[in-house]
């Protein structure tokens, strides 16, 4: 809402040395927020004058375009009283108009310096000015054209334009919707100034003739949707005759164009007193004005041209013809005001606020009735602003007013909010004695009485959003100020801490970070194509993801299965960047649809039972917690020390070994193929004890690595956290162990070449006994010696006891034990 | 072992004849004090001490002599012997006292080499924000909930009293889930995990909920379509706005340092009522519209003079949310807040681009470390 202030000062007697910046200072206290205050002399200097256009002759020229090189008379603007020979090229001007001009020295907005210059074979001195060459308006459709009584050659045109006045551009709340008007915001300036002595004048308030019989004929079908409906006519209307200055000044400082007088005078009250006027030709229309709600299968071509299928809430106006508008919103095109227009019928209904959100929304129609209209005007002045807009069109437009008024319809009351006295003390914790909560009540406007320990209050007309009890609160704390509220800490009792998972989510993060992996978060969406470049098959459950109605990109309207594809075009990005090597990770929720059904939507005036709220929590799909990891490029530096070391499938085993024994997670590693790991490279890793399934680790697939842009050899983890969680370790059992002698034995065993690291330690740790402390894979050898197919695997065995050294008999015994083992269990032979 | 010295050609020694004795020590003693370094010293030792030594090999004899004279001849060699071993010791200290500062000198290494063999990890600052946060609340007593992030409509919009018509509830704020009518959202704001916390807890309730949101914004330097958020929620009988003051106070102050406080203006939420916008204090300005530029005091940059920086939303629980979730509104009352956690950091940490938390620059990230 932009309002300029001696437009708001027209309503509010304020403090003559009240300043725009005090001024809006106190009203963003009372609730409407400051967004700009705009001084056109900020940024325009001088000479800026008004001119009439002597003489205009089009030039065409040879790019096409066609200049037109007037003379205008700039009084003694120019220190001559000469005409001033000015290139133009706009062409919505005639010999005669008054035009606003900058002359040689003036600066325009954007620091363009204006003097006098050659172009198109002229001199040309000074600028006819647009309204957006002046920062008036965004749109530059040709030059201002002041109205014939706006001034003399010569005169200052700040002063013309309004460029002398301040305009304040407030954030409005939806809760606030009677401060979309200068009356709303004159209102709160008056609450704001209240110990000032400033006091307000409503311009709503004004004698209005009594409803009679001779009005337009109206029906209202639906007096939920339009409760109430103001219909008046001026005729013998001069079509032709112009917006006077100040409504189109106004408006323009409002951020609205001047079109036509009655456009302009429709939208100078709905300004000032906050109520949508609509206007139509009255000698088109045919017969009696019903406004009902749209049957299925209607259309109606709107004034934007566009032509609509109305929906079944749609309220709409119609007269014999059919629909001439959707009611509150747009009118239709055939009975629209136009240049030939005598006789104007001027509607001021009150409209349903809900209907016209819906119907806006349906149609994709945002307008400034419209964001009135839903969010709830003043029903008591459907009257007096119709009344207003007769006074306009009737002053400057030369038409009279017809004698018949029509009123149909009532508006209803405002219910009554009783409350306790002190609410509004205890919820805004500021001591407010009654009288004070009554008092604050009573300045927004509302009628209070008390009873005992509880009051009473009918809101104002203008208020429909005051309701509830808590609303009162609100009203209360903010006139007694916002900035009076104590700042106290709350109590509470002992609290729980972190639970436990959070506490080891913060343990994983910081265990991957001291491995070296940098944490990285990645929108979670993703498309067919990444889900592709992994490598997945056709029935891969990664491929069941739950689908955005509206995704940001179509290209990927997926919410993501899994962290990989983000965390590798990451590291893509990272390497593109010049890095030699990253190692990323990501913790984040992936999302499988449940297939449950709808959520339902519950009502809201009380708890949904048990059983209601488990069939809604069921139907919101299953979101585990996910790690994914990706190694890529150098792991380790080259350096002084020797060479480096690229990232491989080891590192992120490696990565997830240290996690599973940072959680006290005993793991099972075994061979596995999914995509997008190398088949021969991809660990499946579950929880040891109860088989679980923890997640992937190894080699990313040479395609899945040339598909994302990453070095071949790659590796990446992905598991779910919420499995490694429920696994880990709750209390660290105090571990014992022995200050005896350890003996060492190594063994080396050849075995098949298929035979695994994790069976032949199984069958030598089984062998080995009670006495084996721990058992180590120190080398693995293959090659001639050996034989194809085989491999020879060597292993530190060390033994001790928690009573005795042991003899060299005991560590011989429990040695030939475990190579039994694996003789027999792996066919291992002992080299 | 170095074998037995064979250029060394003991002499005898008489035990009894002390200038023997005498002459064995003293020629044993200048061997030591000649010796230049640990090596020789240790052959000095063996030539001196060693069994076959003359010292050793008189020692040997005493068994040999009439008992009257085994004692003087015994105190006569043990005295020089005495006199060997002790300046034996001292030799040595004193060589392996060279001998170490020499070692130490030729040890010296360049210690500015790079010792970055492997890259450091980090932790990314929204994460660690976050626990920030998290602490700040927790110090107080409070607890950290969560939720899921595809969450129900109902406890998105209509548990919040954003009903059917709220203009949040379109497809220009909220990402829907296909097809839209199942009920689905991205949750638009950490506030279903309010209202599951209600629902399934009875009061007092103070919980702090951070983590991921959704909304259907353009992405540029200071919005996202997706981004973090920190919500608070309090219920407990006697709860007023001055208990949401004091704790955004303290909240504030814990992030930005001392003098950091709030400020509220009114404003509206469906979700509270009261509600208000909160404000900071300017942290670069402190609140004082103008710093130091270059050419004199400036208008500060960061809140554009006016002192104070827009940081969220808050308000009195609306008694119509509490009914929804189940808790008693005439017994309870509670306050809400919520802020940007992205934007919180862009405030603490002087980021320029909202863009750089998530394009994952491991040099933008590393720089955070593991805690911020
Ligand atoms: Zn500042």
């Amino acid at each position: 809402m932009k309002a300029p202030v001696s437009w708001i000062r027209e309503y509010v007697d304020l403090p003559a040395e009240v300043t725009t910046e005090a001024l809006a200072a106190r009203l963003t206290a009372l609730g409407l927020k400051l967004e700009a205050i705009e001084s056109p002399r900020d940024t325009i200097t001088g000479p800026l004058v008004v001119g009439r256009v002597l003489t205009r002759d089009p030039e065409p020229q040879k790019n096409g375009k066609t200049i037109n090189w007037c003379t205008v008379d700039v009084g003694d603007a120019n220190g001559t009283g000469e005409p001033q020979g000015i290139v133009c090229g706009a062409h919505n001007f005639d010999v005669d108009d008054l035009v606003v001009c900058v002359l040689p020295g003036g600066v325009l907005p954007g620091n363009f310096a204006i003097s006098a210059r050659k172009t198109y074979g002229h001199v040309s001195s000074g600028m006819i000015c647009s309204a957006a060459e002046l920062g008036l308006s965004g749109e530059a459709d040709g030059i201002i054209v002041l109205p014939a009584d706006a001034g003399r050659p010569g005169d200052d045109a700040f002063a013309v334009l309004g460029l002398d006045d301040e305009v304040i551009e407030f954030e409005i709340n939806p809760d606030r919707a009677y401060a979309l008007s200068l009356r709303g915001v004159a209102r709160e300036a008056a609450l704001a100034f209240a110990d000032d002595g400033a006091t307000f004048t409503d311009p709503a308030r004004r004698a209005t003739p009594a409803a009679n019989a001779d009005g337009y004929p109206v029906v209202l079908d639906d007096p939920e949707g339009c409760a109430l409906f103001v219909a008046r006519v001026v005729s013998g209307f001069d079509p032709s005759a112009t917006t006077p200055g100040f409504i189109a000044r106004r408006i323009t400082q409002a951020g609205m164009r001047p079109i036509s007088l009655a456009v302009d005078v429709t939208n100078y009250v709905m300004l000032e007193i906050g109520r949508p006027i609509h206007a139509y030709d009255a000698d088109k229309l045919t017969g009696p004005i019903r406004v009902r709600r749209a049957a299925a299968g209607e259309r109606l071509t709107t004034l934007d041209g566009t032509d609509r299928a109305l929906d079944t809430g749609d309220l709409v106006v119609t007269d014999d013809s059919g629909i001439i508008g959707l009611g509150g919103v747009m009118g239709g095109e055939p009975t629209e005001i136009s240049a030939t227009t005598t006789r104007v019928l001027v509607e001021s209904a009150h409209w349903d606020a809900t209907s016209m959100f819906r119907t806006g929304k349906r149609h994709k129609i945002s307008s400034e009735a419209g964001k009135r209209n839903e969010r709830g005007v003043d029903p008591v002045v459907c009257e007096a602003a119709a009344d207003r807009v007769v006074e306009l069109l009737t002053t400057y437009g030369g038409g009279v007013a017809e004698p018949g008024v029509t009123v149909v319809g009532s508006v209803p009351t405002a219910a009554a909010i009783t409350a306790p006295l002190d609410l509004p003390a205890r919820i805004s914790g500021m001591p407010i004695s009654a009288e004070a909560t009554i008092g604050a009540l009573e300045a927004v406007g509302c009628t209070v009485t008390r009873a005992g320990d509880d009051l009473t209050a009918i809101p104002p007309t203008w208020r429909p959003d005051l309701n509830d009890p808590y609303d009162l609160v609100e009203e209360v704390a903010r006139i007694v100020g916002y900035d009076q509220v104590p700042s106290v800490l709350p109590t509470p009792g002992a609290g729980r801490g972190l639970t436990r998972g959070q506490r080891l989510r913060r343990r994983i993060g910081r265990t991957l970070a001291g491995a070296g992996c940098v944490e990285v978060i990645s929108f979670p969406f993703v498309g067919t194509a990444a889900l592709d470049q992994l490598g997945l098959p056709p029935d891969d459950p990664r491929r069941r993801a739950v689908r955005l109605a509206n995704p940001l990109s179509t290209e990927e309207p997926f919410y993501t299965t899994t962290l990989l594809p983000g965390l590798l075009r990451t590291t893509a990005r990272n390497l593109g960047r010049g890095a030699p090597g990253v190692a990323l990770f990501e913790t984040g929720s992936v999302a499988f649809p449940g297939d449950r059904g709808q959520a339902p939507i519950y009502g809201v005036d009380r708890r949904p039972s048990d059983d209601e709220l488990a069939q809604l929590m069921d139907a919101v799909p299953d979101q585990p917690l996910h790690l994914a990891v990706v190694l890529a490029g150098e792991r380790e530096r080259a350096g002084w020390w020797g060479a480096g070391r690229d990232a491989a499938w080891s590192d992120a085993l490696g990565v997830v070994r240290r996690l599973a024994a940072e959680l006290g997670v005993e793991i099972d590693v075994r061979s596995a193929a999914l995509a997008p790991w190398h088949p021969g490279r991809c660990a499946q890793v579950t929880v040891a004890e109860t088989g679980a399934l923890l997640g992937h680790a190894g080699e990313l697939h040479p395609k899945a690595c040339q598909a994302f842009g990453v070095p071949p050899r790659s590796a990446a983890v992905e598991i779910d956290l919420d499995v490694l969680l429920a696994a880990a370790r709750e209390v660290v059992p105090g571990p014992e162990f022995s200050t005896f002698p350890q003996a060492k034995e190594d063994v080396a065993l050849l075995v098949d070449a298929d035979v695994t690291v994790a069976q032949l330690e199984d069958a030598l740790r089984d062998g080995a006994g009670e006495l084996l402390e721990s058992i180590r894979l120190f080398d693995v050898y293959t090659g001639e010696q050996v034989g194809a197919g085989r491999k020879s695997l060597a292993f530190a065995l060390r033994f001790r006891a928690p009573d005795r050294t042991l003899t060299e008999q005991e560590t011989g015994a429990a040695r030939d034990a475990a190579v039994a083992a694996a003789v027999e269990r792996c066919g291992a032979a002992q080299r | 072992m170095s074998g037995p010295n064979t250029d060394y050609d003991p002499v005898e020694v008489t035990p009894l004849k002390s200038e023997e004795v005498e002459s064995a020590r003293d020629a044993a003693l200048a061997a030591i004090a000649d010796a230049a370094d640990l090596e020789t010293l240790k052959q000095v030792r063996i030539d001196h001490t060693g069994d076959r030594s003359p010292l050793a090999l008189a020692n040997r004899e005493i068994g040999a002599l009439p008992p009257q004279a085994r004692k003087e001849a015994g105190q006569r060699i043990g005295k020089a012997r005495g006199a060997v071993n002790q300046a034996l010791a001292a030799r040595t200290s004193v060589l392996e006292a060279e001998h170490e500062e020499r070692m130490l000198v030729e040890e010296t290494v360049d210690v500015t080499l790079p010792t970055d063999r492997t890259p450091p990890g980090a932790r990314h600052p929204i994460t660690t924000g976050s626990e920030l946060i998290a602490d700040i609340f927790v110090a107080m007593g409070w607890e950290v909930a969560e939720g899921p992030v595809i969450e129900a409509e109902w406890l998105n919009f209509d548990a919040l009293n954003l009903g059917p018509d709220h203009p949040a509830r379109t497809m220009q704020d909220t990402f829907w889930t296909d097809p839209q009518d199942n009920g689905i959202v991205l949750r638009t704001h950490t506030s279903p995990v309010q209202a599951r916390t209600m629902l399934t807890r009875t009061p007092p309730i103070y919980v702090v909920c951070p983590g991921r949101v959704f909304r259907t914004d353009e992405y540029d330097a200071t919005h996202s379509p997706v981004f973090h958020q920190v919500e608070g929620l309090a219920i407990d009988e006697g709860i007023s706005m001055a208990h949401l003051k004091g704790t955004l106070d303290h909240f504030a102050t814990s992030m930005f340092g001392e003098g950091i406080t709030t400020r509220f203006r009114p404003s509206y939420f469906p979700f509270t009522e009261p509600s208000a916008e909160v404000d900071l204090v300017c942290f670069v300005c402190r609140g004082a519209t103008v710093v130091d530029g270059t050419d004199g005091p400036v208008t500060c940059r960061t809140c554009r003079g006016e002192g104070w920086i827009e940081w969220g939303g808050c308000g009195v629980v609306n008694p119509r949310v509490l009914r929804a979730c189940g808790v008693d509104s005439e017994r309870y009352s509670g306050f809400a807040f919520g802020m940007g956690i992205d934007r919180t950091l862009m405030f603490r940490h002087g980021l320029e681009d909202l863009r750089d938390l998530f394009e994952g620059d491991v040099r933008f990230t590393t720089a955070f470390g593991t805690e911020i």
